[in-house]
């Protein structure tokens, strides 16, 4: 996976500060180059000779696989990137504000070109500290932004009290507990923070013990009556529609070990972490994975995990966005190295029992 | 089926090897000459045991190049569409608006050269006129009808059939997803392209009735038509596919040949512009001549350095083979007189 090309899509509701970022990493001197693949042209204050525009093409695949768009402007630039290997060393696709990151990260799994060429290295979202609460209320695309991060800038926290950034965190957090979030003022991060992550991330996710997953009030958040209507989820990505017309603020405010945070949990958007310690039989988990993606694929926004496979000196490291999965043999497990099998969810109406239980009936 | 023996081996020492030392996006003849366009922007002239190489893109790659036999038209991601002949020179006949990249290129008859950029295909006729249209997608293919002055656009959900010079909405064939390259036989029966979705799709344009070509491993990247129109050969599998077109219906309810079996992914496909006989390019950089009638094989290159082949062209009177491959390998083999 060395040779494989870096990309790091850089997401973010509109006015957020993408662009502004984009022009630190290009003006930046760190002995990089960067093919950039961006929304808008003239936005980009850096003269730089691999700069090309997208056009936003979602393309659906005729797979089988409902939930299975691609970027087809991705594709071919990325192909057209490939006669110039060698010439530069990463690639950032910039998305505009309205975009649905699914596509964008299936592309990587999906096309065998790009894959062979390409490896999708982190998603890094960019959220406006003073607007981002009532994005979520209002745009779903900003809550799909958010749910799809590796890394989230918490960006403009200047501009609102320590106590309003505590309050924004905790909302991202209520979505989206695995992310990285860095606060930043005009996008002004280690360039090291957000580009060429590698597995960094995905370790981080599984050796976090999130204690705001615990249901410290100890009971079921799912079996809440939130008195509103739910609504109907059609049979498609589940992905950027309508989820807007009502305030969310029900959150469950509790004390946690004295660090006085307050603890969100979004009804729309939720994340389940799961362990099985020790082995898993990988053929018991590879058909159960494959089976759950065909079946509740379409609620996954992403989904990832760290696997120790019985009698196998490698880690298997897998991600996968709704139905599409992609993993691999990594690294061997460190002698003293604890191996345990450890899946995340981020995505809609999790069952955690029923993930658990599957999870669990793939143990070695 | 023979397997490649040492009689067969002794045709490689007549490949005359050339330094191309970058992507070769695409390679051609025009006349005698072997023409290489590379992914540095150059395009590199071979003629005997003279090369010289001509700046066509300038710090920029040159992503598709195709060839009429007198010239060689490249388009860049830098925008840019150029045309060099046989003794390197080099006119620019097209620009897109600054950062698109130019997606494909196709020439056409009397000189025409068509190139599309994004959502936008334009043909330039052979005496200079312009003709521009407006894409419902970006146009992935293009390719001129073989009659008439049409042009045949590969797009998203299908292809768009246009004739520039006259007014009103271009007609269309239209299968969901996403379509590649096009290409259509020589009696302009049959329009055909490769898909997104690891296979090829035909329409028959009398009466628009489709054709699935599929069963692909990979994505189908290259096609060619045998000299006589009655087949199509084309990458995408462990052997050369090779669809017959002899009849009214063409393939439909047909298999195809397999032809060229190996343990590497075929990349290039190329039928003698006389004889039926087909050159195939492996993703391990070996390349086999395959004569359809015995299906006898005669290896012109073997398995090595320089990655798949990218690219593989007759000359216009079938004596002389130019190859080229992703890591910068080329060459041209001029064919022993038998």
């Amino acid at each position: 996976m060395s040779d494989k090309i870096p990309v790091t899509v850089l997401t973010g509701y509109l006015g957020a500060g993408k662009t502004t970022l984009l022009n630190r990493i290009l003006s930046e001197q760190h002995g990089k180059r960067y093919a950039v693949i961006v929304n808008e042209f003239g936005e980009i204050g850096i003269d730089n000779e691999l700069v090309v525009g997208a056009d936003e093409e979602v393309f659906e695949m005729n797979n089988g696989c409902i939930c299975c768009t691609v970027r087809g402007d991705l594709i071919r630039i990325i192909e057209g990137l490939m006669k110039r290997k060698g010439k530069f060393d990463a690639i950032i696709v910039e998305t505009t504000g309205l975009a649905d990151p699914a596509p964008v990260a299936q592309t990587f799994f999906v096309d065998e070109e790009v894959q062979d060429n390409a490896r999708l290295d982190a998603v890094v979202t960019v959220a406006d500290a003073k607007w981002l609460t009532d994005r979520l209320k209002d745009a779903p695309e900003a809550k799909n932004q958010i749910a799809f991060a590796d890394v989230i800038l918490l960006n403009k926290t200047d501009l609102v009290t320590p106590a309003e950034v505590e309050e924004v965190e905790a909302r991202i957090r209520g979505i989206n507990p695995y992310a990285r979030v860095i606060r930043t003022v005009k996008s002004q991060v280690p360039l090291s923070e957000v580009l060429d992550r590698g597995a960094f991330d995905l370790e981080r996710i599984l050796e976090l013990e999130p204690a705001f997953l615990e249901t410290g009030d100890g009971h079921d958040h799912h079996g809440h009556d939130h008195g509103h209507d739910h609504h109907e989820h059609g049979p498609d990505c589940g992905c950027g529609h309508d989820h807007h017309d009502h305030d969310h603020d029900h959150g469950h405010l509790h004390a946690h070990g004295g660090g006085g945070l307050k603890h969100y949990h979004d009804e729309h958007m939720q994340s389940v972490a799961l362990t099985v310690s020790g082995d898993v039989d990988p053929e018991k988990f590879i058909p159960w994975v494959q089976d759950l993606a065909q079946s509740d694929g379409q609620n996954f926004l992403r989904w990832k995990g760290i696997l120790s496979f019985k009698d196998e000196p490698r880690r298997y490291v897998f991600q996968g966005v709704h139905m599409i999965l992609d993993g691999d043999l990594q690294r061997e497990w460190k002698p003293g190295e604890k191996r345990d099998s450890k899946l995340v969810f981020i995505g809609k109406d999790l069952d955690k029992a029923k993930l658990q239980a599957g999870f669990e009936a793939t143990a070695a | 089926m023979s397997s490649p023996g040492s009689t067969d081996t002794s045709l490689a020492d007549y490949m005359r090897p050339v330094l191309a030392g970058s992507h070769v996006t695409a390679t051609a003849f025009l006349d005698t000459t072997a023409v290489f366009a590379l992914g540095d922007g150059t395009v590199i002239l071979a003629n005997g045991e003279t090369t010289s190489r001509l700046n066509a893109h300038d710090g920029a790659s040159i992503l598709v190049a195709v060839a009429d036999g007198k010239h060689l038209v490249t388009g860049g991601d830098d925008g840019r569409v150029m045309r060099i002949n046989s003794t390197g020179k080099i006119e620019e006949i097209g620009k897109a608006p600054s950062g698109a990249w130019i997606d494909a290129v196709a020439v056409g008859p009397d000189g025409a050269v068509a190139w599309s950029a994004g959502k936008k295909a334009h043909v330039r006729d052979g005496k200079g006129a312009l003709f521009t249209l407006d894409l419902p997608s970006s146009g992935r293919g293009l390719c001129f009808a073989p009659k008439g002055f049409q042009l045949y656009i590969a797009r998203y959900n299908g292809v768009t059939l246009w004739f520039p010079r006259t007014q009103g909405t271009p007609k269309e064939v239209a299968w969901k997803g996403s379509h590649l390259d096009v290409t259509a036989s020589a009696d302009g029966r049959f329009v055909v392209s490769t898909m997104q979705e690891n296979e090829m799709h035909g329409w028959r344009l009398a009466d628009n009735g489709n054709m699935r070509m599929s069963g692909y491993p990979s994505k189908v990247r290259s096609m060619s038509w045998s000299h006589d129109g009655k087949w199509l050969a084309s990458s995408g599998a462990d052997a050369a596919i090779v669809w017959p077109f002899m009849t009214r219906d063409g393939p439909m309810g047909k298999p195809p040949l397999e032809l060229g079996i190996r343990p590497s992914r075929v990349e290039r496909v190329a039928f003698h512009p006389k004889a039926p006989v087909l050159a195939v390019g492996y993703k391990d950089g070996c390349i086999w001549f395959i004569r359809m009638d015995d299906e006898s094989i005669l290896q012109a290159r073997s398995a090595g350095e320089g990655g798949p082949v990218t690219a593989l062209a007759w000359s216009g009177d079938g004596s002389m083979l130019s190859f080229g491959s992703e890591e910068g390998s080329a060459g041209v083999l001029p064919l022993p007189k038998v």
